[in-house]
């Protein structure tokens, strides 16, 4: 059977979150894009609001969203500002972890400290020489006692340095390569610090680090899951975190559609306005097309999540495209707003700016072909 | 036909090449950042001679054809020279001074052009306007003519090198009933003449090392002997004049744009390792590189197949806008690919692949937008039915 409706508590969720973006997000989206500052209140706002930990079940502290509605409100937050929604959405990634691979006591222990107040949390699995190949990550782990020593330095790490708590992949055991990669839940404090901030194209509001370990000394009760187990859980939190990018990259696509089409309809050319000629219309076909293509894709991508069913292969094509698509919209609008989507006082230049990582991150949309190509060949 | 530079022409490329990456692609980084204008820079490409190729020596220039000014700008590029820069030149020594040696009175080239070849003189072209982008012939700035001035009334938006500009080619309406058949003239207004302003720096996605701005003409008097080519007729004029020149030779920067992206794909790709072998090695990465190669050389001779029909006197308006269309999308593909290719690293502001995606962006929306030019080549395709 087939159900295209949202729940009525979903489409109640699916406002409160297009509000919060609409008032919280949007007014200071140019302002930080601009500064490429952190915004410190708006993780305050997003607690307050209840939209952080979104899929962190409510005996943890979480919102207890399906991951479904997790990533409805995750297309709402990216529609306000793509980088803002960024800061959430690694929140989520550095959490995962500890959501798939915690013991009880763990989830316990760490939910408890990040959804009490406002709180970060990072992933630090990517390295200079481990992008998409993660399974060559060089940050090694030590046993020492009843504790483990990291030492290494992470790169790209949205939320990086500033975390409350960040699950850091090292080694424990380098002859083993990804079977030797271990997960360990790392607190802010001694032997772990940002590096340098990343200075970025888009997504200007999420902070970007490097993540130095220095012989960081966390207790061996901070591993997750057992030793060797840190690639399979890497893997499995970046299948959600390729559906959160396709959720992201369909809100950055319709608000870039939602503004060539006000737009269009007011611009006049050749004494009419631009909507009305068909190089234009066309292209704002193509993005309603698309984004409706997507938005099936991220969902039924979650959907399959919600109903225990392997999403693995959904997740990287709903990545692949929905960030392609994104990048195709986003790119059109600039075009269909001309010279004023060249200038940084329209938001549409910053839409195109910020579609372009949702291409890059949790995986290239290369690997994602890659990772799909194996599973339909294998 | 002929595809072979002659060695002159392979030493000048290789010239400005080595100039651009030396002398320029160093400091494009802070000056993007900060949205500033590399005046060094300036001072550098117009000491070698750049801004003057084309314009014939008594009016101090080189005489030079339009293929070896092509050539000039497409090295400009090739060695990672400031797309922003390169624009800045364009709109000074192409689009506002080329219509002043095709259509300007022996006293306006004396006047002008010298200091315009020599870069002490900085030109801009003003057609674009707030409600005319595309539909150019809907200009509403007026210009009423009175005793032996003009009246300038308007305001002119996106005009690059508006706020470092000497002089501007202004393009406005001398009879509003004529409208484009005879009712659009041209001019030439320096920045002290009375009624003249520089309104707001515009802040832009990329070439942001070009300035770009609103020009306001509030009672603007302009001497009639600044009037260019013939009252009525101007706009038609500069447009014939100066349109091939700035679809050929001011995306020839892009052409070695892409060139210069090559390279650094080459070298990132070989030297990138990932799942223990070079990237260079996935085909998915190979095939990338294959693809761009082939949207440079396409581009290339798009490029100077137009500067050659103009050195031999042909009219070249549908090669020119199928090589500005051409040229402007595949440069922007080829800094989508350049960014995708060197990843985390790509988007970051560190490299200069993502500058350049930033920067290709602007090829299809100024000058013509993609759109003009698809109107432009299948009207001409389609002709009267």
């Amino acid at each position: 059977m087939l159900e295209f409706s949202l729940s009525d508590e979903q489409r109640a969720i699916q406002q409160v979150a297009h509000e919060f973006a609409e008032k919280e997000i949007r007014p200071l989206a140019a302002e930080y894009d601009e500064t490429e500052h952190f915004p410190e209140e708006f993780v305050e706002k997003a607690f307050r609001a209840g939209l952080t930990y979104p899929y962190v079940p409510e005996e943890y502290g979480g919102q207890g969203m399906d991951f479904l509605t997790a990533c409805i409100v995750g297309e709402e937050l990216a529609w306000g500002c793509c980088g803002f929604a960024t800061i959430l959405n690694a929140n989520n990634l550095g959490s995962t972890p500890i959501l798939i691979a915690g013991t009880e006591e763990q989830k316990r222990e760490w939910f408890g400290l990040l959804t009490s107040r406002p709180t970060l949390a990072a992933m630090a699995l990517t390295e200079p020489g481990a992008g998409s190949d993660a399974g060559s990550v060089q940050s090694t782990a030590v046993r020492d006692g009843d504790h483990y020593v990291l030492n290494g330095t992470k790169c790209f790490i949205s939320n990086g340095g500033l975390a409350d708590v960040t699950t850091v992949f090292a080694s424990t055991d380098r002859s083993k390569g990804t079977r030797g990669l271990s997960c360990f839940i790392v607190p802010k404090g001694e032997g772990i610090s940002p590096g340098k901030k990343e200075k970025k194209m888009g997504v200007r509001a999420s902070a970007t680090y490097e993540v130095i370990l220095d012989n960081c000394r966390v207790p061996a009760e901070n591993l997750l899951g057992e030793e060797g187990q840190g690639f399979k859980i890497a893997m499995q939190t970046l299948d959600k975190a390729r559906v959160s990018v396709g959720s992201a990259s369909v809100g950055i696509a319709r608000a870039a559609m939602e503004a060539a089409i006000e737009y269009a309809k007011q611009r006049v050319q050749f004494g009419r306005p631009v909507a009305e000629f068909q190089a234009v219309q066309f292209m704002l076909a193509d993005m309603a097309i698309e984004i409706e293509a997507a938005r099936l894709m991220y969902m039924k991508a979650a959907w399959l999540e919600t109903q225990g069913l392997p999403f693995t292969k959904e997740a990287a094509m709903c990545k692949t495209f929905c960030s392609d698509v994104a990048m195709r919209v986003t790119t059109d609008v600039v075009q269909v707003f001309g010279g004023y989507g060249y200038m940084r006082e329209y938001p549409v230049e910053k839409y195109m700016r910020d579609a372009k990582i949702n291409q890059i991150w949790d995986g290239t949309n290369q690997i994602q072909r890659m990772v799909i190509g194996r599973i339909i060949t294998s | 036909m002929d595809f072979e530079l002659s060695p002159e022409q392979k030493a000048w490329f290789k010239e400005v090449k080595e100039f651009a990456a030396k002398e320029i692609a160093p400091y494009t980084e802070e000056y993007d950042r900060e949205s500033k204008f590399y005046w060094e820079g300036w001072k550098k490409i117009a000491a070698l001679g750049l801004i003057g190729l084309p314009f014939p020596e008594e009016y101090g220039g080189s005489g030079a054809s339009a293929l070896d000014t092509a050539i000039a700008h497409d090295a400009f590029g090739a060695g990672g020279g400031d797309a922003g820069l390169a624009l800045s030149w364009g709109a000074s020594g192409i689009i506002g001074a080329v219509p002043i040696w095709m259509m300007g009175t022996e006293e306006q080239k004396k006047k002008y052009l010298p200091g315009i070849c020599s870069g002490e003189l900085i030109s801009c072209f003003g057609l674009t306007e707030p409600d005319a982008g595309s539909d150019a012939a809907s200009v509403q700035t007026t210009a009423v003519r009175k005793g032996d001035e003009y009246i300038l009334n308007g305001t002119k938006m996106f005009i690059t090198n508006g706020p470092i500009a000497d002089l501007s080619v202004v393009i406005a309406v001398t009879d509003k009933e004529k409208g484009a058949n005879g009712g659009i003239s041209a001019f030439i207004v320096e920045k002290d003449f009375e009624g003249f302003a520089v309104g707001k720096h515009l802040d832009k996605m990329g070439n942001r090392t070009s300035p770009t701005s609103e020009l306001i003409f509030s009672d603007c008097r302009v001497p009639a002997e600044n009037l260019l080519g013939q009252e009525g007729y101007g706009f038609y004029q500069v447009a014939k004049a100066t349109l091939e020149w700035e679809r050929a030779i001011m995306v020839a920067p892009a052409v070695g744009g892409m060139e210069a992206n090559i390279e650094r794909c080459i070298q990132y790709a070989k030297e990138r390792k990932q799942f223990g072998q070079p990237i260079a090695r996935f085909q998915a990465v190979a095939f990338k590189l294959a693809e761009m190669k082939c949207l440079l050389d396409t581009s290339r001779l798009l490029v100077y197949r137009v500067a050659w029909m103009k050195d031999q006197g042909m009219e070249a308006m549908m090669e020119a806008s199928v090589c500005k269309l051409w040229v402007t999308e595949s440069a922007f593909k080829v800094a989508c690919e350049a960014v995708q290719i060197f990843g985390g690293y790509g988007y970051t502001r560190e490299y200069p692949v993502e500058r350049t995606l930033r920067d290709t962006k602007l090829g299809l929306i100024g000058g013509g937008t993609s759109e003009i030019q698809r109107m432009i080549i299948s009207r001409m395709l389609l002709g009267k039915f």
